[in-house]
């Protein structure tokens, strides 16, 4: 146990300053917010999409179950990473030129 | 040397995601915290593609596939993100986050198959078999990836079909209790193919998605659709970490740090959306809320009568009143009337009446989703009132025009200990001289509860779509 924790250590530091960074970031969010907030971390984490690359880009070429399943994961995290960010910038279009409304008819 | 230039872009790209995730929660910075998150995706995914090598230093192929994955994915996201109508946002969140699950756990299942593959090489069964510490670790990450992306997936299906109205609430008795023994269930398999994990048993390893899958669907069914965003936001998270999880089991540092990064935040987000509707989220899961047969009309007390009023006095009312406050739901999302309503406030104006939004932080189907549509109508930031500015004033409204909002009104939130929505903090619209609710019909709102406000002396209501009732209005008031 203590030798996985000092073999993994640069992990598990990742990890935990990850967490109080995650906490952090986001502490004092207006509640406006929340639905875009969500949606742009909906696409941050679509990130999974590069295992899905790698996955894909080992897999043997006549491994066709593996080639299959890789080639599924790649279209369904780029729908992730690409759909995410999409609707989230639609949503934040919304929020644009609100901060001079006087300047708008 | 290629190796050290994709370190410093995965370096580069995890600061992106820290940084774009602290602009998205403020309001000016928001939009460009969105772009600067996607340049710094973009930068990690390309990276990953030319640069990459495994451990033994072979550079990745079937580049083929590759792009034609992405090229898929990216039209068919682009295209759905664009055409999806400003209602429908929450449920394509939830779609495309259970695509993200549903990626995790795709990942694990080839990862595993590539491992267990020595079992299936002829001469094998001579080779003594001994898991050791580093194999468990990563069967670990394996397994925890294939769980929790598949919750996530089949939770997030479920949740955007009941947002979109084409999954009804379910909910058998008993059901927690069953939904906890199959946890157990997983996690006993998980922790029994951790540990002993041989030629013989590996094959059941293919149990854990499909289990996990089947735990998502029960997991989200019986959770009442007004609760649905704290959901989504939850199962977000549970994504975050599926993603972390292919990150440890590609030692790839990018990935683990957007993972955890979502899955903390995430986890808070949650913890926030339920505050903001003073619940707590051991009350949103398994609190059988709006889903049980508990809170269907059984109190709908027959005796009592609501009255209704005709558009055009209600058009004489706002007309005339100092003060109206406007309190949008659902309603006014569904019939895309945010146009209309605006249409309304300025025509009010004109004739010199004080014109102001009501907003309470879960009205419509998720926290901020009033604010956006009337945003995209071009509404002026300043009339929208959060809760508690908006309960200061309505002493001094004269009318308050309901569009389509429900539950958000319900004084059985304060009086009555019973409601399942019993502390939620609601907008007092009774305060207000008269109030009339635009509502489709006397149905109740989404936690399926009846709603005394409609029945109080001072309640007028004005039924009818709200985009139909709303031009209507605005006919009215003209003419005046």
């Amino acid at each position: 146990m203590l030798n996985f924790i000092s073999e993994n250590q640069q992990y598990i530091y990742i990890v935990i300053l990850m967490i109080f960074l995650g906490i952090e970031v986001i502490g004092r969010v207006p509640s406006v917010l929340h639905t875009p907030l969500m949606s742009g971390a909906n696409a941050i984490h679509g990130v999974v999409i590069i295992g899905a690359i790698i996955v894909m880009g080992k897999a043997e070429s006549n491994n066709y179950l593996a080639l299959i399943l890789g080639f599924l994961a790649v279209i369904l995290g780029t729908l992730n990473v690409v759909g995410g960010f999409v609707v989230t910038n639609r949503m934040l279009e919304m929020f644009r030129g609100k901060q001079n409304p006087n300047k708008k008819k | 040397m290629q190796q050290n230039i994709l370190t410093l872009i995965y370096l580069i790209a995890s600061v992106t995601f820290i940084v774009g995730l602290k602009m998205l929660s403020h309001p000016e910075k928001a939009r460009n915290g969105n772009l600067i998150a996607a340049a710094g995706m973009t930068l990690a995914i390309l990276g990953t593609i030319f640069l990459y090598k495994d451990d033994a230093g072979n550079t990745l192929h079937n580049y083929g596939w590759i792009f034609g994955g992405i090229l898929i994915g990216g039209i068919i996201g682009t295209l759905a993100a664009k055409k999806v109508k400003m209602t429908a946002m929450p449920e394509m969140v939830s779609l495309f986050n259970g695509m993200g699950g549903a990626c995790a756990a795709l990942i694990s299942i080839v990862e595993f198959n590539h491992f267990s593959e020595v079992f299936t090489k002829p001469g094998w069964s001579e080779v003594p078999w001994n898991l050791t510490g580093n194999m468990i670790g990563h069967l670990l990450t394996i397994y925890a990836g294939a769980f929790i992306g598949s919750v996530s997936f089949a939770g997030s299906v479920i949740a955007w079909g009941k947002l979109n109205g084409k999954i009804k609430d379910f909910s058998f008795k008993g059901q927690h209790i069953f939904n906890l023994v199959l946890l157990a269930v997983i996690v006993g398999f998980i922790v029994y193919l951790l540990f002993d994990l041989n030629p013989s048993n590996y094959k059941l390893f293919y149990l854990i998605p499909l289990l996990s899958l089947l735990y998502g669907v029960l997991f989200v069914f019986p959770i009442g659709g007004a609760d649905m965003p704290v959901v989504i936001s939850l199962l977000n998270s549970f994504t975050g970490v599926a993603a972390a999880c292919g990150g440890f089991l590609y030692n790839n540092k990018v990935m683990l740090t957007g993972g955890i990064l979502v899955g903390a935040a995430g986890t808070l987000l949650t913890i926030l959306m339920c505050k903001a509707m003073n619940r707590s989220l051991k009350n949103v899961l398994i609190g059988d809320f709006g889903g049980g047969n508990t809170v269907t009309s059984s109190q709908s007390k027959t005796g009592e009568i609501y009255k209704e009023i005709t558009v055009s006095d209600a058009a004489v009312a706002m007309a005339y009143a100092r003060k109206v406050m406007i309190v949008p739901g659902y309603g006014l999302a569904v019939a895309q009337a945010q146009h209309a309503c605006h249409e309304l406030e300025k025509l009010l104006e004109e004739k010199g009446v004080e014109v102001k939004y009501a907003i309470h932080a879960v009205a419509g189907r998720m926290p901020g989703h009033m604010n956006v549509l009337l945003a995209e109508a071009d509404v002026n930031y300043e009339k929208l009132l959060e809760m508690e500015l908006a309960n200061d004033e309505f002493k001094t409204t004269d009318v308050v025009l309901i569009l389509g909002a429900n539950d958000v009104v319900n004084p059985a939130a304060k009086t009555d200990p019973t409601s399942p929505i019993y502390g939620m903090p609601i907008l007092e619209v009774e305060e207000a001289k008269m109030v009339i609710v635009n509502k489709r019909s006397m149905k109740p709102g989404y936690a399926g509860i009846e709603n005394e406000l409609f029945f109080h002396p001072k309640t007028s209501m004005l039924f009818g779509d709200a985009k139909n009732v709303l031009q209507q209005l605005i006919s009215e008031v003209k003419t005046l």
